[in-house]
């Protein structure tokens, strides 16, 4: 038991704890930060990992932008100190044997399965400028093209929420009607 | 870190799906299924780097789906907020009983 396995473990713990208060919390604004210590620890295991640039990304995606929207979210819909409605008994007994068969299954497939063959001898070379070079190569390892699909798809998303989120244009002139009527 | 095996990672990415799971069924509002979501996206994204860094150390395939499915997620996240507040403009709650318009 050296310092690496013990900081595993420690962040582990991080992930699954803040994962199970953050989808059992009664307060969704509670949930949210529960989350945010979920992913923080996601990206101390990237850390932890040796994949500096994962774990760069992860923090600036998720802990500064989703958690972020959707604390966001929860202010605009909700009211954060309120208590949300708690599952009916039977559905949270039933959804917990859910899991529970599915993380037993799972585990007894990793466990009986011996056919991983470690190639840990072999260098792990993970730098930006790795990362960078196959991301824009058109060779056979390049990721040019999901580079350019998954760009398109951003922009997409961008004009899509635009789109969806805009208030039709007659409701707002109705609205400021009604303002000025009220003034 | 080879005191760590693989199987360890895997579990700990296993209970995470499961815990997403667990709160996309018993969640009934739309903000918190959605972290669920982001969960188990999350629990996907630290399988596809383990394996990567611990079988497959010699490419970075894993690396680059991780970074895919992030940026997908980003943009999943975002559409699905549009979504919910247009919603809670529309029926003035984001609880998924109360959305049963298109329920057939």
């Amino acid at each position: 038991m050296n310092i690496s396995s013990i900081l595993f473990y420690a962040i582990s713990a991080l992930i699954l704890g803040g994962g199970i208060l953050a989808v059992t919390s009664v307060k969704i604004f509670r949930a949210a930060i529960w989350l945010l210590f979920s992913l923080i620890g996601i990206a101390a295991l990237y850390f932890w990992m040796q994949v500096e640039f994962i774990a760069a990304i992860q923090i600036v995606v998720y802990v500064g932008g989703i958690v972020v929207l959707i604390i966001f979210s929860i202010f605009l819909t909700q009211h954060s100190g309120k208590e949300m409605n708690s599952p009916t008994l039977s559905k949270k007994i039933f959804s917990a044997l859910a899991a529970l068969f599915g993380t037993a299954f799972v585990h007894k497939l990793i466990v009986h399965y011996d056919g991983f063959t470690y190639l840990s001898a072999l260098p792990f070379n993970s730098n930006v400028a790795e990362i960078g070079t196959q991301m824009l190569s058109t060779t056979s390892h390049g990721f040019i093209l999901p580079f350019e699909v998954v760009s398109m798809l951003l922009l997409a998303a961008m004009i899509g929420c635009i789109v969806i989120a805009m208030r039709p244009k007659n409701e707002i002139k109705n609205n400021s009607i009604n303002n000025i009527e009220n003034n | 870190m080879q005191e760590i095996p693989l199987t360890q990672l895997l579990f700990v990415s296993t209970f995470l799906f499961f815990i997403g799971m667990y709160g996309l069924f018993t969640r009934r509002n739309l903000i918190t299924m959605l972290m669920s979501i982001e969960l188990m996206l999350n629990s996907v994204n630290i399988n596809f780097v383990a394996f990567n860094k611990y079988l497959f150390p010699n490419n970075l395939d894993g690396l680059f789906f991780t970074l895919f499915i992030i940026t997908i997620a980003a943009a999943e996240a975002a559409v699905a907020i549009a979504i919910i507040i247009n919603l809670y403009r529309s029926h003035n709650s984001i609880d998924v009983e109360d959305a049963t318009e298109m329920k057939y």
